[in-house]
């Protein structure tokens, strides 16, 4: 466990050295950028040099960009001009809201699909769709239920992000394709989890095929699925950037985007570090996870 | 066993999979042919004409007309240059970088291979679209930022696969004997490790390949790709966002191509996966 978390640290720093090498090699001058459209005179470029300790060598800017971070000073928004948390923070709520729901409900959809279509024709529909769902760019899929849900029967707004009625269908259009991916992972795992001895002693003591397939087989198909909760995430937070875009809904997607348009390099920056940060807590979750879903692990 | 009979049959179901693969085999086909020969298919992707604008698809345009009274089907053809060009790119981009690296950690001492991989390790803890987005940050919007972006950000799993077959490789016999027959190093890693390691890349990268397609028109969408009026599909889809409530096809149709596209690449791949399952080094 213990060797987990080192792991975890070191991709960590790893990942926040990558992000700086990155704003390192970001072209255009940083004085530039942090101008933008204002004033800009020789005393102005003097003052922001000094201001934003951009004569000290890279060296000392990396150590100093790496002590902040670790207390959870991620900068200053180049553009903005107000601290980088600050810019994130405001924004993060829709988002998560977004992710979560999405993530839940996809979820729950993969259990159901997993254990309800067993039958082989049903299997049959479902890993068509599956493959359909996981094979679509998740933005035409917005565009679609847009089109039916939005425009044809007016059912759902067409944009925004207040209320719950404007989150039903960028939530649905993020579970899906989750959905189709761990759909496959369980049945999968479901599949493999039968053959196993321990079901055809389940069996004999006289249990249904209900129980043995959700107490037994499912149990063990999670353990996969599990693995996938890092995955599951970047798809999450990826697919909400493109989906907050369809949708017109506030959130870290306008933030990142138009971090990355005008060259916003801490915003941007900030964004990377952060999913990369949530993505090793995760995973070390995944490993706690393991200790609980397997009795197995638990003694060695 | 009576108990077997009343349950599903564990056993996979045998699909008819030759049509699949053979129809997915077609249309890929078809979408090459297209991005070689765009001209052959369609006509210009550029022409205007004010009075058509907007129209439904019907026989004189297939797929309809876009807001400048485009045709939306010569869009799509010629647009396969663009997204297909972009896919493979970052595909080998990411293959290339990913073998090389792949190797040169699997070779090396155990510090430099736990840096290479923690290296890995933090490339893949980034999600997909966020990584790019960061290299787009560095590299620019367009055809070229979007190779680079994606062919970095999916390196991980070529390396990966290359380190640990590398791993088996190394201890096989036929490389102890070379190493007594005094093989130079570049000669043994050359003529005896990467035949034996590359065997699953090429079927890891015709799937790897799908994936890059849709970062690629993801990325394109939000306006990181090239720019307007290049017909590129994730661009195409964008665009046409604005008119959805007027007209559904100039949106929807470019995303059932890419849709397609990439539903043949995953059908395909996996019947290579398949075929060629176990038989790695």
């Amino acid at each position: 466990m213990l060797r987990r978390l080192a792991t975890g640290l070191v991709v960590l720093w790893a990942a926040a050295t990558a992000a700086y090498l990155a704003l390192l090699a970001a072209p255009g001058d940083t004085v530039d950028a942090i101008i933008g459209d204002g004033a800009d005179t020789p005393l102005i470029r003097a003052q922001i040099i000094q201001e934003w300790h951009l004569d000290r060598p890279a060296v000392v800017q990396y150590l100093d960009f790496l002590w902040r971070a670790l207390h959870g000073d991620l900068g200053r928004s180049y553009l903005l001009q107000r601290p980088v948390a600050e810019v994130i923070g405001g924004q993060l709520a829709p988002t998560l809201t977004l992710a979560s729901s999405a993530g839940v409900l996809g979820v729950v959809l993969a259990l159901v699909l997993a254990i309800t279509t067993r039958r082989p024709w049903a299997r049959r529909v479902s890993s068509t769709l599956e493959l359909v769902l996981v094979s679509t760019p998740p933005f035409l899929i917005g565009i679609i239920l847009l089109s039916v849900f939005s425009f044809r029967l007016g059912l759902f707004p067409v944009s925004g992000g207040q209320g719950f009625a404007s989150l039903v269908l960028p939530a649905v259009t993020l579970a899906l394709p989750v959905a189709g991916v761990l759909t496959q992972v369980l049945r999968d795992g479901v599949d493999r989890a039968l053959d196993e001895p321990f079901v055809v002693t389940a069996r004999a003591r006289g249990l249904g095929e209900r129980a043995v397939l959700v107490r037994h087989a499912l149990r063990h198909a999670l353990l996969p699925a599990v693995t996938l909760i890092g995955w599951l995430f970047g798809i999450l937070l990826g697919g909400a950037v493109i989906i907050e875009t369809v949708f017109g809904r506030p959130g870290l997607g306008q933030v990142t985007l138009n971090a990355v348009t005008s060259e916003d390099m801490p915003v941007v920056l900030a964004v990377v570090v952060f999913s990369a940060f949530v993505y090793v807590v995760l995973n070390t979750l995944a490993d706690l996870a393991y200790l609980i879903i397997d009795p197995r692990l638990r003694r060695s | 066993m009576t108990i077997a009979l009343d349950r599903p049959l564990p056993v996979r179901i045998r699909r008819p999979r030759g049509v699949g693969v053979a129809l997915a085999g077609a249309f890929l086909a078809f979408a090459v042919a297209a991005a070689a020969l765009p001209g052959l298919f369609a006509g210009d992707p550029l022409a205007a004409d004010p009075r058509h604008v907007l129209e439904a698809p019907s026989a004189a345009h297939w797929f309809g007309t876009d807001q400048l009274g485009r045709d939306v089907f010569d869009r799509v053809v010629h647009g396969a240059r663009h997204s297909l060009t972009i896919g493979i790119a970052a595909t080998l981009v990411a293959a290339g970088l990913g073998v090389l690296l792949g190797l040169l950690a699997g070779l090396s001492h155990k510090y430099a291979d736990e840096a290479l991989s923690r290296g890995f390790d933090a490339l893949a803890a980034f999600p997909l679209l966020l990584l790019a987005l960061l290299f787009v940050a560095v590299a620019g919007p367009g055809t070229m930022g979007l190779i680079v972006a994606i062919g970095i950000a999916t390196l991980p799993h070529y390396a990966r696969v290359v380190r640990s077959q590398t791993f088996v490789v190394r201890q096989a016999g036929y490389v102890t004997q070379a190493v007594a027959f005094g093989d130079s190093r570049p000669r043994l890693v050359l003529r005896h490790v990467l035949p034996n390691v590359i065997g699953p890349i090429p079927v890891l990268a015709v799937i790897g390949l799908g994936e890059a397609i849709l970062a690629a028109a993801g990325l394109s969408f939000l306006g990181m790709g090239p720019q307007p009026p290049s017909p590129e599909w994730g661009a195409m889809l964008s665009e046409g966002r604005g008119y959805l409530s007027i007209a559904w096809w100039t949106s929807i149709l470019p995303g059932v191509v890419v849709t397609l596209v990439v539903i043949s690449l995953t059908v395909v791949g996996r019947r290579l996966h398949r075929r060629f399952e176990g038989r790695t080094a």
